[in-house]
């Protein structure tokens, strides 16, 4: 059906490699959350298991099998875009790996980042309403064209596709929760009324693709996997919504609970 | 305890009477979304999840209303605990906003989702309208209890009495 033999050897390097880079990833994540513990204020525990999590989901889907299933399966594809473009950011976004950067170099390189981040281009690619284009955008793009068929006999694409899928979904988390340095700030109302929208468009297309799934999906798996993509999605954004309330609890914390 | 605690309750309730209402409507629409779901959906298969008659702007109003619904859950929770830590929390209030809130959802999803945007019908291969009668009157009357539940606390905020406090 779809031509996803690739070259056994050649394959078994790059996930040699994949698997490498996660690892590293972890311990340069460890290493920098304990020594600006040393300097700063304790870097918390339940972000070191958040970004180990989340550096998994991402691992997951792009080394086998879910990574070679996901050439011919359309389940096991809608897997991979669950953990890759949602609960993988979503992780990741939880253990703030931005501000741990920016901690652990030297401050007046992390005042020149900064400097940056507050750019007018930043400004804009982090607005919620971008952010939410690229992400949800983007997959009607993937589901609703003939990418979906261009992306699996294609390398070069797929690898593109999957890079867009992850960091859309990484920036529009961290537009929503805000769990990395903010230089442009939204109200929570803003946030919110965005972030239903952009949740009613991951819900529209998943069923849409219910009853027209993308050119080479079998029906009964297009279907399959428009449930998993709607209930998954479902179960993900609680997470989501969750966070971005506790974050408004916390906010509209009354003045006179402060002081006791 | 001391004669204050239960005054200053009253004031913060009537200061937060409108939040009350409103986190009652939110949870309302959730509550009924999520029967919704776990009856119909799930434990009765009534609903089918995609229906070929569904109308496009179906699917964008079914996809608008579950993610706020979705949302509104979570949010109203979040909202009630606000409520109680500023010890405004006014349960007449707050029911009468839940009955408005899921009465209308229901009436919402029975009348334009079901009927005019064919998203799906309550039950598949049965005579459908009596289904929908009790559907739609059972909205109708959850709208109803919630209008005189709110019209009730209302005149006990004008005439300011301390039951309230309950």
């Amino acid at each position: 059906m779809i031509n996803h033999h690739m070259n056994h050897e050649n394959s078994g390097n790059i996930h040699f490699i994949l698997i490498s880079a996660s690892l590293i990833a972890i311990y340069v994540y460890i290493h920098a959350a304990q020594l600006s513990s040393k300097i700063y204020r304790k870097w918390p525990i339940y972000r070191y298991g958040c970004f180990m999590a989340g550096i998994l989901c991402v691992t997951l889907t792009i080394t086998d099998p879910l990574a070679g299933l996901s050439h011919m399966d359309f389940r096991a594809h809608m897997i991979s875009h669950l953990l890759l473009g949602m609960l993988g950011p979503l992780l990741i976004a939880l253990s703030s790996p931005l501000t741990l950067f920016l901690r652990s170099i030297h401050i007046s390189w992390a005042r020149r980042i900064s400097r940056v981040l507050k750019s007018r281009f930043f400004q804009f690619l982090t607005h919620p309403v971008t952010t939410s284009t690229l992400n949800i955008g983007g997959l009607w793009v993937l589901y609703t064209t003939n990418l979906y068929v261009a992306m699996q006999h294609h390398f070069l694409l797929h690898i593109i596709v999957h890079f867009h899928i992850f960091t859309a979904g990484y920036l529009f988390t961290i537009s929503m929760i805000y769990t990395e340095p903010t230089p442009h700030k939204h109200s929570f109302m803003d946030r919110a009324v965005v972030m239903v929208l952009a949740f009613a468009g991951h819900g529209i297309l998943s069923k849409y693709i219910y009853a027209h799934p993308p050119d080479g999906v079998s029906p009964v798996q297009g279907q399959i996997g428009s449930l998993m993509m709607y209930y998954g999605g479902d179960v993900i954004d609680l997470a989501l919504i969750f966070v971005f309330c506790l974050q408004w609890f916390y906010a509209t914390r009354p003045r006179s609970l402060m002081t006791t | 305890m001391t004669n204050h605690p239960p005054k200053n309750n009253t004031a913060a309730q009537r200061k937060y009477a409108k939040r009350n209402l409103w986190t009652g409507i939110l949870f309302g629409f959730g509550l009924v979304a999520f029967i919704d779901e776990v009856v119909f959906h799930q434990l009765l298969h009534w609903h089918h999840f995609y229906d070929k008659s569904t109308k496009d702007i179906g699917l964008v109003s079914d996809g608008l209303f579950h993610a706020f619904s979705w949302f509104a859950t979570i949010g109203s929770s979040f909202m009630l605990a606000d409520l109680h830590r500023r010890h405004a929390f006014w349960p007449a209030k707050w029911l009468a906003g839940i009955l408005l809130g899921a009465g209308s959802f229901q009436l919402y999803d029975g009348i334009i989702q079901h009927k005019l945007m064919r998203l799906h019908q309550i039950r598949y291969n049965v005579n459908i309208a009596p289904y929908d009668w009790t559907w739609n009157l059972i909205a109708l009357g959850l709208i109803i209890a919630g209008v005189l539940l709110m019209m009730q606390t209302k005149t006990k905020t004008s005439s300011s009495k301390r039951s309230t406090a309950e």
